[in-house]
């Protein structure tokens, strides 16, 4: 059955059948037993990207537009490793980054990291923060560039 | 020689009340002191050209600050812009207390407005006006409450038994944090296990650096965050090093995890933090909300938050910390409403402040009600504690509103509280870690605070609270561990907190969890208060529920010195007839006196009241004559109509409460010669001065009335229990009867 962003919300209770961890499992075979078993593995117990962009449907269907925007890029760094989301994070903290470290984020998140809206996102931060000075001094002088 | 003026002793006993250890102060605008319009606040401008914003509120795009510029790609809609555009700002507040006008309609409307007209718009409500604002834009139908738990000691089986009260209490959301950053592995895991001991379902935080919080987030041990704050100004906003960009790319990363993500801002920030701009309170606080909904945050936590004292500082602080949670409703954000930091020294002004938030119902009625004492709170909150908690209950039954709160009565959470402690004792000692011993479980389950527990090795319990990230020690990890131990129920329970994490459900607007698991949210619960009859109302079972305090008394079951039983302390004798001694004083006494009822309020037996009235008359020259008044509970009456079959036309009345009055004959009932009132201050001295008035009355001697005191609590403190004695009186009332000749047993 498709899945109806307006009535299948809350999706463990209404889709349990389009829930699953990212290797598969679904919510009830998430068990002390399979546990034990050594069948689940505890980090792999989340969300999987096409969950949390369903989340973002049930968001947008409920007229939440930036929340499901919100969503989406979640949607696209849940497969990043944390560590490196946590740097671009870092990287976009006010005068961490150079113009040239922003682009060359957004470029690796558009092009290894499949994250295109989150790319877009940090273009688009780097064209304010040149704005308002906000972006990192390149330390080395004009002459040398 | 100059002499010191003399003062007022009332004004020095004013100054020094609690109150007037916070400063009040007039509004300094530039400084950003001022709740409302402050000289800087721009007036309300959206300007759209070819689809894009290029002006806001009194700036052009080449003067955007950074705020202005997220603003505009990330925070108007223009369609709702040109839609409200066509509307006065007249127009807007209405609508927001008219009950004809939905929600919906007033949410899409603010997704148009500049934040200039936003906070123009809600500054135009009266209190009571944002009151009814809140309740009706609040974005879930039901309201709810975040508890605090922590303590000095950051001792994890008090932490445990705390979350695990705070959870059977009905607190949807549990806060820790640390006073040692290295411990924020092992607070969560004692959270985790608390709460869901206490009532499954119940979301938890421990606010750390976000590094740290992330990764405990991805280990399972904690499902929310709310420590993303937000400023109104750009240098503050940098000053806190993040801009909306880095905070809303941060707010991805949290729910990438499975975070409930909720932000934080409130008025009084940018001024406490040197760049208010000149500008109000209630402008830079619209100006983070706009921010927090455009960075798509689902919530906020906001109204002045750990700023409150300096909003309250200023004229009007009260109302607009207000105006800011309507405004955060407003613009569709689930929110907790602030009432965790000190509002005040003084219980009246912060409880005054509280109703604004308490009697609307909002989100998270706090975003932090200390279930702890005070002094353990290491948040530097606990405006609300542990020893507020029969106080907030009572309020709640008081209003019959739900602040949140659950009643739960004392055995019931001694056995929460050691069992929360028990379970995280044994996931403890399942991963190794520095035992928690029977004398900590005992003392979490029954002291007051830390001080009751012992200390711990902190070395060897940060050592633990490494390899926690170290080794990954996930929330299903601790599920097996409490399994294994024998806590199937607890074990459960945080297994389906993980399994709440593949749904992701409670990534929805303001989304809370019920026991059975079942997420609530603005998406399948929303609130749609169209009036009387509508929305939320506190009512059936959970009305029940909350208005049934542990110490709410049966009044049925209330002794109060009637014992049917006992032998009745007067014998009636023939009916009364008129006495003929001039010096006669006739005693009336009411119709359960000494016969079903056999003490006064006070608890003074009815034989050694009445044996002192007679033995004062006596020695006063009187004789005394008893006589029970049938046809009346009312002591004017008994009094009276004892005075009226007294010779000398003097009488006493005496109810079976202890009320007394010495009439006279010939006035009228309603009259008297002195009025004893003050039933519980009455002692058996008192009544036989009693006595001796009316006989000086009887037999014409000069009588100074009897000293009596006065105590304007007794009505609080007795009122119920005069009730019910005055009723068992009045149910002993033969009607029409004439007075009986009694006579003491």
């Amino acid at each position: 059955m498709e899945f109806d962003s307006k009535r299948d919300y809350p999706l463990g209770r209404r889709r349990p059948d389009l829930v699953t961890t990212p290797a598969g499992l679904r919510q009830e075979e998430v068990t002390l037993d399979a546990l034990r078993a050594g069948t689940v593995d505890g980090d792999d117990v989340r969300a999987t990207a096409e969950t949390i962009e369903r989340q973002a449907a049930v968001a947008l269907a409920a007229g939440r537009k930036p929340l499901a925007e919100n969503l989406l890029r979640a949607a696209e760094l849940a497969s990043v490793p944390a560590d490196t989301v946590l740097e671009i994070y870092t990287a976009l903290r006010p005068r961490r980054a150079t113009a040239a470290e922003l682009e060359a984020w957004a470029d690796r998140l558009e092009r290894e990291l499949a994250a295109p809206r989150t790319a877009a996102f940090v273009r688009e931060a780097l064209a304010v923060y040149a704005h308002r000075g906000l972006l990192a001094v390149d330390e080395r002088s004009p002459a040398q560039v | 020689m100059n002499e010191v003026p003399r003062r007022s002793e009332r004004f020095v006993a004013r100054e020094a009340r609690e109150l007037r250890k916070e400063l009040l102060i007039s509004p300094w605008p530039e400084l950003g002191l001022v709740a409302f319009a402050g000289p800087n606040d721009p007036r309300p401008e959206l300007v759209v050209e070819d689809g894009h914003v290029t002006r806001i509120d009194g700036r052009g795009a080449d003067q955007f600050d950074v705020i202005d510029h997220f603003l505009a790609l990330h925070g108007l809609d223009l369609d709702a812009a040109a839609e409200a555009a066509s509307l006065t700002d007249e127009e807007l507040a209405r609508g927001l207390v008219d009950v004809d006008v939905p929600r919906e309609k007033l949410v899409r409307l603010s997704r148009g407005l500049t934040p200039a007209r936003l906070a123009r718009v809600v500054a135009m409500l009266d209190p009571v006006e944002l009151m009814f604002a809140l309740k009706k834009l609040r974005a879930r139908r039901r309201p709810a409450n975040q508890a605090h738990v922590t303590n000095l000691k950051e001792n994890p089986a008090l932490l445990a038994a705390d979350a695990a009260e705070a959870a059977a209490r009905g607190f949807a959301e549990v806060e820790t944090t640390v006073g040692v950053a290295r411990y924020a592995p092992l607070n969560s895991v004692a959270i985790l296990v608390g709460s869901q001991t206490g009532r499954p379902g119940v979301l938890t935080q421990c606010a750390v650096e976000e590094r740290r919080n992330l990764q405990l987030a991805i280990q399972g041990l904690v499902t929310y965050a709310e420590t993303l704050s937000v400023y109104g100004t750009e240098p503050v906003f940098v000053d806190g090093d993040d801009t909306p960009w880095s905070k809303a790319l941060l707010a991805a990363a949290y729910a990438s995890r499975g975070v409930k993500v909720r932000f934080t801002s409130g008025g009084g920030s940018e001024a406490l933090m040197g760049h208010a701009e000149g500008k109000s309170m209630l402008y830079l606080e619209a100006r983070c909300l706009a921010t927090i909904r455009a960075a798509g945050s689902q919530g906020v936590q906001n109204g002045s938050i750990s700023c409150v004292a300096l909003a309250l500082s200023v004229p009007g602080g009260t109302r607009e910390i207000l105006a800011e949670n309507v405004l955060a409703a407003w613009l569709d954000l689930e929110v907790a409403s602030g009432n965790d930091a000190i509002a005040s020294h003084s219980e009246i002004r912060k409880t005054a402040k509280l109703m604004g938030q308490f009697l609307p119902g909002t989100d998270f009625v706090t975003s932090g009600y200390s279930v702890m004492p005070r002094r353990d709170n290491t948040f530097g909150g606990g405006n609300y504690d542990a020893d507020d908690l029969d106080e907030w209950l009572t309020v709640q039954r008081d209003w019959q509103v739900d602040g949140g709160i659950e009643p739960v009565g004392e055995e019931d959470l001694l056995e929460v509280r050691r069992r929360a402690a028990r379970a995280v004792q044994a996931v403890f000692a399942a991963f190794g870690f520095p035992g928690v011993s029977d004398e900590e479980v005992e003392a979490a389950t029954h002291g007051s605070d830390s001080r009751a527990l012992p200390d711990r090795d902190r070395a060897a319990d940060v050592a633990a609270g490494d390899r926690v990230l170290a080794e990954r020690i996930s929330g299903v990890d601790v599920a097996v561990a409490l399994a294994d131990a024998g806590f199937a129920d607890v074990a459960e329970a945080v297994l389906g907190m993980q399994r709440q994490r593949i749904a992701a459900d409670y990534l929805q607007t303001s989304a809370i969890i019920a026991p059975d698991g079942t997420v609530e949210a603005a998406v399948n619960d929303p609130n749609q208060y169209s009036g009387p009859g509508t929305g939320y109302r506190l009512e059936g079972d959970r009305w029940a529920r909350l208005s049934s305090l542990p110490h709410e008394l049966d009044p049925r079951a209330l002794g109060n010195g009637h014992d049917a039983s006992a032998p009745p302390v007067l014998v009636e004798l023939a009916e009364a007839e008129r006495g003929d001694s001039r010096r006669e004083v006739v005693i009336g006494v009411g119709p359960a006196f000494g016969d079903g009822l056999l003490e006064t309020i006070d608890g003074l037996g009815h034989e050694e009241v009445l044996a002192a009235v007679v033995a004062g008359a006596r020695e006063a020259g009187a004789e005394p004559r008893l006589v029970r008044v049938r046809r009346t509970s009312d002591v004017a009456f008994i009094a009276h109509d004892a005075a009226g079959l007294s010779g000398s036309g003097v009488g006493v009345g005496l109810q079976s409460k202890g009320t007394a009055v010495i009439h006279r004959a010939d006035l009228q009932p309603l009259d008297n010669l002195e009025l004893f009132g003050m039933a519980p201050l009455l002692t058996l001295d008192s009544y036989r001065a009693i006595g001796r008035n009316a006989a000086g009355y009887a037999v014409g001697e000069p009588v100074g009335p009897v000293p009596t005191e006065l105590d304007n609590f007794a009505r609080a403190k007795l009122i119920v229990t005069t009730t019910l004695l005055h009723a068992r009186e009045t149910a002993a009332i033969v009607p029409n009867a004439p007075a009986v000749e009694v006579t003491l047993a």
